[in-house]
């Protein structure tokens, strides 16, 4: 059994290990994306290096928004913006399972003494043309993370599969801190001469942003920005691959990727605001995921993205 | 006579896909060995989370040698022929044998296969097996191009006999056939190898995995309805949750949890749902109370504090997830409370039900009206049908539906009793839905059927109206599932409905929408009415295929479609159960023959002489005792036969019918129809078609086949 000093103590602690763990097994561990994601896959890291044939191996943290779940702080397991951990290698490895068990067990949760199962779960992101097949992991029938091998991505087969693996990080805190609402979870150490809870940081922000995302935000402008966003990835792509001042081949793949990321995000606040209904809804949903697709479809012809057999 | 043994090892198989798979594997495997001619005396397949497994017993050390003669073209046929016998026989010319054959000489090939090792066969077949395998969802990994459910990382194939056994040497994608497997993976972790089945069930068993599913099954009722008698409480019974948590566990171990005092008072269906599809647990009642007061949970392992951390773990994860539930419940009331069933269902008229047949608050008037119209007709009283109507899908819009769509109907229910509206109305909103399938019950109380019906109808005339019929095995609204409904609940109740003019008065209000859609003012002549005569028609298919159930023939059915009034299903099933019992009796069978005569000898006569014969046949033509009594018998007949059909009691009309078997037999045996004096063959024309037309009020027998 694992000894009680060896447990971590705070959300801080738990995200360290994790980032030592994949670092020890190999992965580049990169810093969030600068941008509002709603998940770690918008991370380009994922998105597009689950692209061509370039061997990868990231992982890192992702500050994400979800606008619809807001709920002031109030929701003990509810949260506007969270953070998720994110792991993405490619080829998948054979051992990948048994790398994430080690994960749990460098975040303190003894396999000897919990029930961890695999259940299906097959993941698909609509907005990114994306799907594929796996598990939700389930630690004492509690979902603790998302384990999926990439099939297709902006509606590219991948090849090789990337295996990805995605951890809600303050579900899995609370389960292994044993804490039953979020704001009350340590951030730093409690023992710290400041020591800082969930709730001092982002209580706050929870409940201003709960007022934005379903009030306070001006629908014209999100609107507006949106079609913006949509011309803008449009237009970066158009532009001819070679570059007319320095002559080189360059592609503005991740440029124009960016206004898809924008895009995604002005429709998730939109849809929280509550001005589009269930038949336009549909049609944002394919507007972005055509944004999705031609960026996929510049990525694999540029350096990073490309696949062997077109490269000979 | 070796046995085989194969096992496919992968990450976890989804558990909804082991029991097909497990058929799949048995039936590829099998089937390729027994084309390739190996026999083998028994198979079984099995499945954990991660492997499944085929065991082969008596299967023959070599295949059979086949010897095969065939025959081809003349020795002197033109060369593009003999070249063609060469690439079907795959033989070389001077393989060939010239025989002899009656004028000429002819070419003759004598194909020999010898007999093949039972390895290189299996190796074949498992090859195909594994890359043809039909998962409903199969995926690729790592760098490779195989395709299974899951990542795949070891094939165990091995042959064994007396002697010993040896790995059958094949390599798929880079994996390399052995004898070794896993065990359990946490449990035992490691490999290790097997010689035999039995060896191979044995050592998987001490490593903590339980092969077979049907026991992994009942060791789980076993324990978990055990634990429960052990506190006075029953588990309640889910065959398809217990194969689902048996294909998620290898060494099923039951454990119990209470429910938390807070939530008892949720309905039970609430509980029930929410456990088993968020946390798959089964339901556990206390029998004294009727109440769901505990869980069971089934983990996949042992552990040193026999499983205190696991309950812990999962109580934790249902007190939130029935917390989210007990907000959903008394939001829900809340607002029904506040505005009634109706102020819920009011946002309905924002939920689309179908871009082209609008939204749900149109469909809800429209069923609204078609109820009102039907409750006469089932003895519902039409406000109460109206009121029912309205408010049966108001929880659509409710939270619980929102979070779990299984519980719509239920929920209306509880929701319609909250509000204070009557008992039929409430037991209308899951009603109406019903029924579900084919063996579904079928709603009784007058309210809830007028609904049923209502909804039934509306969906299938305003898909007939915008023409999305079912075709092939497409059917995305379930339409063939709601003809099938009405015709269930007409029958059921034994309900008197002129559908037609039901789909008519149900179509109406589609009409401007189907008009606007088609971008003209007026629809086609005789739209409406071949919309829903096609729509009928579509009705009485399905009847068919639901009577062919019960045991009555296409043609029987056929015979009763023909008469008048065939809209009214309840009567036209009395006719055809009448007329199937009828003919299954010697009377009948014998009355069909005479019909049959008697109208064979009046067809032709009436087109040969162009003329009807029913001017009525006079009885002072008749000449002898046999015509004479047939007159007699027909004029009894048709006295008891009139009110017998006026009282729709066909089995009397038939009985009367039976009566007339013997007269006519006698007619026929004694007269002849085709006399020289045409005014008597005229007169027993007239009478065959007496004949004719007595019969056919009841069916148009000459649909009768035989």
């Amino acid at each position: 059994m694992t000894a009680r000093s060896d447990l971590p103590r705070s959300f801080q602690e738990i995200i360290l290990r994790l980032m030592t763990y994949w670092g020890s097994k190999g992965c580049a561990v990169l810093q969030p994306y600068d941008m509002e994601v709603g998940a770690g896959t918008f991370h380009p890291a994922t998105t597009l290096r689950a692209l061509g044939s370039k061997p990868w191996a990231a992982a890192y943290v992702q500050p994400s928004r979800r606008p619809t779940d807001g709920r002031y702080g109030e929701n003990p397991n509810r949260l506007q913006h969270y953070y998720q951990y994110q792991v993405l290698i490619k080829p998948s490895p054979p051992d990948l399972q048994d790398l994430y068990l080690g994960s749990l067990r460098a975040i303190g949760i003894d396999t000897d003494l919990h029930d961890i199962r695999f259940v299906e779960d097959d993941w698909e992101s609509p907005t990114l043309g994306a799907w594929g097949l796996g598990w939700e992991v389930w630690c004492d029938g509690m979902e603790v993370s998302q384990f999926t091998y990439f099939q297709q991505v902006g509606g590219h087969d991948c090849r090789p599969v990337s295996g990805e693996l995605t951890y809600g990080l303050e579900r899995l805190a609370m389960y292994v801190l044993g804490i039953d609402h979020v704001m009350d979870m340590p951030f730093n150490d409690p023992d710290a001469p400041i020591p800082l809870k969930y709730g001092d940081i982002f209580r706050q922000t929870e409940e201003e942003y709960s007022r934005h995302n379903f009030d306070g935000a001006t629908t014209e402008m999100l609107l507006r920005h949106f079609e913006d966003a949509e011309a803008e990835c449009d237009r970066l792509l158009a532009q001819p691959s070679v570059d007319p001042k320095t002559g080189k081949y360059i592609v503005m793949a991740h440029p124009a990727y960016d206004q898809c990321i924008k895009a995604s995000h002005l429709f998730n606040l939109l849809d929280a605001r509550g001005v589009i209904s269930v038949t336009e809804r549909q049609a944002y949903i394919g507007r972005v995921r055509a944004l999705a697709k031609k960026c996929a479809d510049a990525f694999v012809t540029t350096e990073a993205g490309r696949s062997a057999e077109d490269a000979a | 006579m070796p046995d085989l043994l194969i096992e496919l090892f992968s990450e976890e198989i989804p558990a909804r896909m082991q029991a097909r798979a497990r058929e799949d594997l048995r039936k590829l495997v099998t089937d390729g060995l027994v084309a390739a001619g190996l026999t083998y005396a028994s198979a079984g397949a099995f499945s954990t989370p991660r492997r499944l497994t085929l065991s082969v017993e008596g299967l023959d050390a070599t295949s059979r040698p086949v010897r095969e003669e065939r025959k081809g073209p003349r020795t002197d046929a033109p060369a593009q022929a003999i070249e063609g016998f060469l690439r079907s026989t795959g033989l070389t010319l001077d393989r060939l044998e010239r025989r002899s054959d009656k004028k000429a000489e002819v070419f003759f090939a004598v194909i020999e296969r010898p007999g093949r090792p039972a390895a290189d066969i299996v190796a074949e077949v498992l090859e195909a097996a594994i890359r043809d395998f039909p998962w409903p969802k199969s995926m690729r990994w790592g760098s490779g191009s195989l395709r299974w459910v899951r990542p795949l990382h070891s094939i165990l194939c091995l042959l064994a006999d007396e002697a010993g056994s040896s790995i059958v040497p094949l390599t798929v994608d880079g994996i390399v056939a052995g004898n070794t497997t896993e065990g359990h993976r946490f449990m035992s972790p490691g490999r290790f190898p097997v010689s035999s089945f039995d060896d191979y069930r044995a050592r998987l068993a001490r490593a903590h995995v339980v092969l077979d599913a049907a026991e992994r099954e009942a060791a789980i009722w076993n324990a978990a309805t055990q634990q429960a008698f052990a506190l006075g409480l029953e588990v309640v019974p889910d065959a398809g949750l217990l194969a689902e948590v048996a294909g998620l566990v290898e060494w099923p171990v039951v454990l119990m949890g209470r429910i938390g005092e807070d939530f008892l008072h949720l309905p039970p269906e609430v509980l029930q749902t929410s456990m088993r599809e968020h946390q798959k647990f089964f339901s556990v009642k206390n029998p004294k109370t009727g109440r769901i007061e505990g869980f069971v949970t089934v983990a996949n392992r042992e552990t040193a504090d026999h499983g205190e951390t696991i309950i812990k773990g999962n109580a934790k994860v249902l007190a939130a997830r029935l917390s989210d539930a007990r907000f959903f419940w008394e939001n829900d009331l809340r607002t029904v409370k506040a505005q009634g069933l109706e102020g819920m269902a009011a946002g309905l008229a924002n939920v689309t039900f179908h871009n082209k047949l609008g939204s749900q608050a149109d469909r809800i008037r429209r069923i609204e009206a078609l109820a009102r119209e039907i409750a006469p007709v089932v003895g519902a009283s039409p406000d109460l049908a109206a009121e029912a109507a309205r408010v049966v899908k108001a929880d659509l819009q409710s939270a619980m539906v929102g979070e779990f769509p299984e519980l719509q109907g239920t929920m209306g229910g509880y929701y319609a009793r909250a509000a204070g509206l009557p008992e039929a109305v409430a037991d209308a909103c899951k009603a109406h839905y019903q029924p579900l399938g084919p063996s579904d019950d079928v709603p009784t109380d007058p309210v809830a059927v007028a609904v049923a019906l209502a909804d039934k109808i509306d969906t299938l005339t305003g898909f007939w109206a915008i023409d999305e019929k079912p075709t092939g095995s497409k059917d995305p609204y379930a339409l063939r599932r709601a003809a099938l409904g009405v015709i269930r609940l007409v029958l059921g109740n034994g309900v008197r409905l002129e559908l037609y003019s039901k789909l008519a008065s149900a179509q109406v209000p589609h009409l401007p929408a189907i008009a606007r859609d088609r971008d003209i003012t007026l629809l086609p002549d005789n739209w409406q009415r071949d919309t829903n005569l096609d729509l009928l028609a579509f009705f009485h298919d399905r009847l068919k295929v639901y009577l062919r159930d019960q045991g009555i023939r296409r043609d029987v059915i056929d015979a009763c479609l023909a008469m008048p009034g065939n809209d009214d299903l309840t009567l036209l099933v009395k006719r055809a159960e009448a007329l199937a019992a009828f003919l299954k009796t010697d009377d009948g069978e014998n009355l069909l023959q005479g019909f049959k005569r008697a109208n064979n000898i009046l067809t032709q006569a009436e087109a040969k002489d162009g003329v009807e014969y029913s001017f009525g046949a006079d009885p002072k033509f008749a000449e002898g005792p046999e015509e004479t009594a047939l007159f007699a018998a027909l004029d009894a007949a048709e006295a008891a036969i009139a009110p017998a059909m006026g009282a729709e009691d066909f089995a009397t009309a038939m009985a009367a019918m039976a009566a007339l078997r013997a007269p006519i037999d006698a007619f026929f045996t004694a007269v002849q129809i085709n006399t020289d004096n045409p005014v008597i063959r005229r007169n027993r024309l007239n009478l065959l078609h007496r004949i004719r037309a007595i019969c056919g009020q009841v069916a148009d027998l000459t649909r009768i086949e035989g």
